[in-house]
């Protein structure tokens, strides 16, 4: 398992500045969701540390620094999952999922190449719809063939974007279920920017709260969540429940609007 | 039966379906190829001096092998000398048009992208028009219209890279460019057409409509030797312009570097379309429509929509060509006329009848 090492993070869409001296260290097999309101930074540290966005600051992976690393040698790396992607038109899935073999590949494709693309579609129980169209897929499909792509690319970690943003509660689940067993049968770890607390805290291992481009704290699903926390960096007042031994959020009001109608 | 058995069957399986889709589209290529040269065979045959099919081919034979094929002076000085450097300007001519279009979609990811979205159409009849209008130009001579149109669209590409590089190369910037460029040729080319007078305004409208009839072997192994020189590259990138199908984001997690490969894939495209567009004027459609009629039949994977494209828009403007020249015989009608009239209605019989699964 690669030890990613981020330091003094910074970066600016104009004069907006997203990740501000951000610093957090991440150095084991598991799934750490970077959890924040919006516009915390959550997103932009994704793509920061699979470098799509070119930050100030340094990103070690062990002792290697991130941009002085090629594309490729990246991509080997750092498997990416949008948080939705359009194909080229009439693209079928098996097509998809072999374009996550680009880092390995010049042109030719090998054997090798397309029993690594079934193998994944097995896995992902996608096999089925390995000659349809990626455009014909259900929001829930269309996920789990960008995370099979991504694991096409054989990735020590997976970065992924929101990824049971538009899914119903079914599909949510099912997605997240997939990544966690993946991260366990692979010995890969995932590091993933989501918005539903709920599920952070149900299938992470680690939560790194963020708030106003900085880590605010960084810790297990327990610590992380609490009343205190969740009020502070959410800025509502919140009911903190246990179930299935892990915490649950139930968001009261927001603390804006209470304050408001006192 | 173990599980592991079991996974390896569906491997297995999985993988033989895909090689069986990867030679349907093999098989189509080689079609488009057995097409192409039937349909030039064909088109020799056209003219006012009669010759069979047969003629034709072995006249083309005795070329290559002499002593093996039998034929005359007659039908060598009308196959070698007229026809078959006309049909082969077409054969690369569409070739590069087609190119140049599926290009353009994939990395602009967008599919009303054409060889001519950079304001080459626009940049290519403005130097036409300056050279037949006023006499000026950066080549003297004969190549006084063709230097021009080629000088001129490549300059409108250096505009659109230049004006896009300011704000960031993204395909809504070279999009929006290649707008403001074409614009801004165009105006001038009206200008000029104010200012000509009536022969020299209807030269530079017969120029724009396009014609292969100015054709030669020259100018023929001149565009087939570009092509040649540009294709394999960007054959050679079509990994990375599936990628950018799907966004530039995910192209750059896949390790591909996007703002190179725009640019080297647009510069390479230009000279292509620059190289055809001087020697035939502006031939619209192809370079738009023959990715599409393509994705359609072989889907959207350029190691093949490349090739394929280019094939179809072979055997398209070769077709299209075949019809100007016969349907009002002895009159030759230009072919950028006869290219939409061909090619809609094939497209929209595709677009029509299209399943939803591929093949």
């Amino acid at each position: 398992m690669v030890k990613i090492t981020i330091k003094d993070l910074t970066f600016s869409y104009a004069s907006n500045k997203i990740l501000d001296n951000l610093n957090v260290v991440i150095d084991s097999s598991e799934i750490l969701s970077l959890v924040g309101p919006n516009g915390s930074g959550k997103t932009t540290l994704i793509k920061c540390m699979d470098r799509i966005l070119r930050p100030k600051g340094s990103i070690l992976l062990d002792a290697r620094k991130l941009e002085d690393m090629s594309g490729v040698e990246i991509a080997r790396v750092f498997g990416y999952v949008p948080q939705s992607s359009s194909t080229p038109l009439n693209t079928t899935v098996f097509d998809t999922v072999l374009m996550g073999r680009r880092p390995h590949i010049s042109w030719r494709v090998s054997d090798a190449d397309l029993d690594k693309v079934a193998e994944t579609l097995e896995l992902l129980h996608l096999e089925k719809f390995s000659m349809r169209d990626f455009s014909q897929l259900s929001g829930g499909q269309k996920q789990k063939v960008l995370i099979a792509r991504a694991l096409c690319q054989e990735p020590e970690v997976l970065l992924l974007d929101e990824p049971t943003s538009n899914l119903d509660m079914k599909h949510q689940l099912d997605v997240m279920e997939t990544i966690s067993s993946l991260v366990k049968e692979k010995g890969i770890s995932a590091v993933m920017a989501i918005h539903d607390l709920n599920l952070a805290s149900r299938f992470s291992d680690k939560l790194a709260m963020l708030m106003g481009g900085k880590v605010y704290a960084v810790g297990s699903p327990n610590a992380l969540i609490t009343e205190s926390n969740i009020g502070y960096v959410y800025g509502i007042e919140a009911q903190v429940m246990n179930d299935l031994d892990k915490p649950y959020v139930v968001p009261i009001r927001s603390m804006s609007a209470s304050t408001v109608c006192s | 039966m173990t599980p592991e058995i079991s996974n390896r069957n569906v491997k297995s399986d999985l993988s033989i379906e895909y090689q069986k889709f990867i030679g349907r589209k093999i098989f189509f290529l080689i079609s488009l190829i057995l097409g192409i040269i039937l349909l030039g065979g064909y088109a020799a045959t056209q003219g006012s001096a009669e010759l069979s099919v047969l003629n034709v081919y072995s006249t083309i034979g005795a070329k290559f092998f002499p002593g093996a094929f039998e034929t005359n002076w007659f039908s060598e000085q009308i196959v070698w000398g007229l026809r078959l450097h006309r049909i082969f300007m077409a054969i690369v001519g569409g070739i590069g048009l087609a190119i140049a279009g599926a290009v353009m979609q994939g990395i602009l990811k967008n599919p009303l992208a054409s060889p001519f979205t950079l304001g080459i159409s626009s940049a290519a009849g403005f130097g036409a028009s300056l050279a037949m209008i006023m006499g000026a130009g950066f080549v003297g001579g004969e190549y006084l219209i063709i230097g021009n149109a080629f000088i001129f669209t490549f300059f409108a590409s250096l505009a659109v890279l230049g004006l896009a590089k300011y704000k960031g190369i993204t395909s809504e910037t070279l999009i929006l460019a290649g707008i403001a460029v074409s614009y801004i040729f165009s105006a001038m080319t009206s200008f000029l057409q104010y200012l000509g007078d009536a022969d020299q305004v209807q030269g530079v409208v017969f120029w724009m409509m396009g014609s292969l009839g100015r054709s030669s072997w020259d100018k023929a192994a001149i565009v087939a030797g570009i092509i040649l020189l540009c294709f394999p590259y960007l054959l050679l990138r079509s990994w990375d312009i599936n990628a950018m199908g799907t966004g530039d984001e995910t192209a750059k997690s896949l390790g591909v570097n996007v703002e190179r490969t725009r640019v080297l894939c647009m510069m390479l495209v230009s000279v292509i379309v620059a190289s055809i567009v001087c020697f035939t004027g502006t031939i619209g459609f192809i370079g738009l429509v023959s990715p599409h009629i393509t994705r359609m039949v072989i889907g959207g994977d350029n190691r093949f929509l490349l090739p394929a494209s280019a094939l179809v828009g072979a055997l398209l403007l070769l077709g299209a060509d075949t019809v100007a020249r016969t349907i009002l015989a002895p009159v030759i009608l230009p072919v950028g006329i006869m290219t939409s009239f061909i090619g809609v209605p094939f497209f929209i019989y595709l677009f029509l009848r299209k399943k939803k699964e591929l093949f």
